[in-house]
């Protein structure tokens, strides 16, 4: 365990740097509405995240990142377009691995900013890229954008589209679905006999609780609906999964997905983007060939990541989290924007573990 | 020093436990008045019954303040993490049988399995603008299998009792609820999922693996692990 001060002495240090980068220096609390991250992440947010309370704010939560306190503040009353940087302690709940630490140092540096998304990705990774360089580390790349993409440009109803999309972060979920929606899953019994009956509401049982007998008629008329749909074809199912396999160097993963989009009109703005993105990182002096690309990377833990993703992770200290991580948000800043919204993207360092392998000097 | 064995403090799982033991030799007892919670033990030397709610054994047993432990399965999974690195299980007692299981209202007839659950879910949270509450008091063993069948778009509300009546109370949409014959679902209204079976459970004996011992307090432990035929 490296010793806290030497931690915050790292952690001021790579603030400053950043700082001397353009970036505004803020300080968010420590305790967050835990209402706005329950919206955001829902229930299992609990079982990561410390919930606290008391009789007058009710319940609140040691904040577990930087990201949702300062785009709430940039959205607040930032000025556009804005550099932040931060250092400071978050807290992650850990339930599953007593050598996970459950309190750690982050320093972050996020761009809120309109125009060039591909330039502001670039300037993020490359800022980590050399910062982190004298550790060596091995750099993993992904962009969740191209998966979106695909899903959005399915030929199939809006419906299905939508409950793809919901579940993009939770990769069972959403591998029964595409079974479900492409027929390739047996449909359950139960529903087999709800859609064969023609009138499923008209048995005696009292209809109790909130939900009322218009929402389950609702929902009985979607899977109607559903039932009634033509399945998603066997060819654009093949097409999401060679999405998903694509994984090696970028130089590599670059023309699998320009083939892909010549089958797959939807991605191609996606893809486009990628090679823009890479072609950014390259001018910053950094060889996109050599970067480790994964389309699926950042697909379980990062769940407000919706384009450009990457992590740093010590090759020959499997057993550490990433060093490093980040990606690009716009959604979050949507959801968090109230009505309005930014480009926005980011990341953290952990200066704990750059001490841990030895340090950046 | 003696081996200190924790046992519910009341109830039907005492009196099938004190069965249990007495079945193997051992007699267990509470000793002085009904109100007195101190117990005996006959049939084996330097062991000390302890009494105490079924909802504390677990972390007493982790905490190594008693040795052995009888406890439902489903208090252990709720209240320890990583359950199987602080507690032992030496054996299924064959009573205190019950499932842990998610049930729905009756009337959802459009909702039979997990997956109907989340999508289902997600129309009430645009709806209603919040999440499908669920009513449970075992928290952490409802969100590990929502979050593993990968169900979105709930929350989980605090019911210490009387879970089944909240649905009808409108302060929850589903329960999660430890049930023994289904009957008292039945007449809620509600029924389980196909797919809702969350953890079966049943009385349990468990081993601390933090309570220390010393070579006296080991014989001890031997011998009564043998006379329990557990080895």
């Amino acid at each position: 365990m490296t010793n806290r001060a030497a931690i915050q002495i790292e952690a001021a240090r790579l603030r400053a740097a950043f700082e001397a980068q353009g970036a505004v220096v803020v300080e968010p609390p420590v305790l967050q509405s835990a209402e706005t991250l329950l919206d955001l992440y829902g229930e299992d947010i609990r079982a990561r995240a410390y919930v606290t309370s008391d009789a007058l704010r009710g319940e609140q939560m040691l904040r577990p990142d930087f990201t949702v306190p300062v785009v709430e503040m940039h959205m607040a009353h930032g000025a556009e377009p804005a550099r932040y940087t931060y250092a400071g302690e978050v807290f992650r709940r850990q339930e599953d691995d007593a050598n996970r630490d459950n309190e750690y140092t982050q320093v972050g540096y996020e761009i809120f900013e309109r125009t060039a998304p591909d330039a502001s990705d670039a300037e993020v990774f490359a800022l980590f890229y050399d910062t982190l360089k004298p550790l060596g580390l091995r750099a993993a790349t992904g962009d969740i954008g191209i998966l979106t993409a695909a899903v959005e440009g399915l030929n199939t109803t809006e419906r299905r589209k939508h409950a793809l999309m919901r579940h993009i972060w939770r990769p069972a979920r959403f591998r029964a679905l595409i079974d479900r929606f492409s027929a390739r899953a047996d449909v359950p019994s139960s529903r087999v006999a709800l859609l064969q009956n023609p009138d499923p509401m008209a048995n005696a049982v009292p209809v109790i609780g909130l939900r009322g007998p218009d929402e389950i008629l609702g929902r009985i008329n979607a899977l109607r609906e559903d039932h009634a749909a033509d399945p998603i074809s066997a060819r654009e199912v093949e097409l999401i999964d060679a999405i998903l396999a694509v994984r090696g160097t970028c130089a590599e993963a670059l023309p699998q997905l320009s083939e892909i989009a010549t089958q797959m009109q939807a991605i191609s703005p996606a893809v486009d983007r990628l090679a823009q993105r890479l072609a950014a990182i390259e001018a910053r002096g950094i060889d996109p060939g050599a970067l480790e690309f994964e389309a699926t990377y950042g697909r379980t833990q990062m769940e407000y990541y919706d384009g450009f993703v990457f992590g740093f992770y010590a090759a020959d200290r499997p057993e550490l989290p990433a060093i490093a991580s980040g990606g690009r948000y716009d959604a979050l800043t949507r959801r968090l924007g109230q009505g309005r919204e930014i480009p926005a993207v980011g990341g953290v360092i952990r200066p704990g573990l750059v001490l841990e392998l030895g340090g950046l000097s | 020093m003696s081996v200190k064995l924790g046992v519910p403090s009341k109830g039907r799982l005492m009196e099938k436990t004190f069965e249990w033991f007495g079945a193997r030799g051992i007699q267990l007892g509470r000793a002085g008045s009904e109100r007195e919670y101190a117990g005996f033990v006959d049939g084996i030397e330097n062991v000390e019954l302890v009494l105490l709610s079924a909802g504390e054994i677990p972390r007493e047993l982790a905490a190594g303040r008693i040795h052995l432990g009888v406890t439902g399965t489903d208090l252990i999974r709720e209240k320890l993490a990583l359950w199987n690195t602080s507690v032992t299980q030496l054996a299924e007692l064959g009573f205190g049988h019950a499932d842990l299981i998610l049930a729905v209202p009756q009337a959802w007839v459009d909702v039979c399995t997990l997956d109907d659950l989340d999508a289902a879910s997600a129309a009430f949270r645009t709806h209603h603008g919040f999440r499908l509450r669920v009513a449970t008091k075992y928290h952490r063993l409802v969100r590990d299998f929502l979050r593993d069948n990968g169900v979105a778009d709930y929350q989980l509300v605090d019911s210490q009792g009387a879970t089944e009546g909240t649905v009808k109370n409108e302060t929850a949409e589903a329960i999660a609820d430890i049930t023994s014959t289904g009957d008292t679902l039945r007449a809620n209204h509600l029924k389980l999922l196909d797919d809702g079976l969350i953890l079966r459970s049943q009385a349990t004996l468990f081993r601390s693996q933090t309570a220390g011992l010393t070579d006296a307090e080991r014989g001890t432990m031997n011998r009564l692990i043998s006379k329990l035929e557990l080895s």
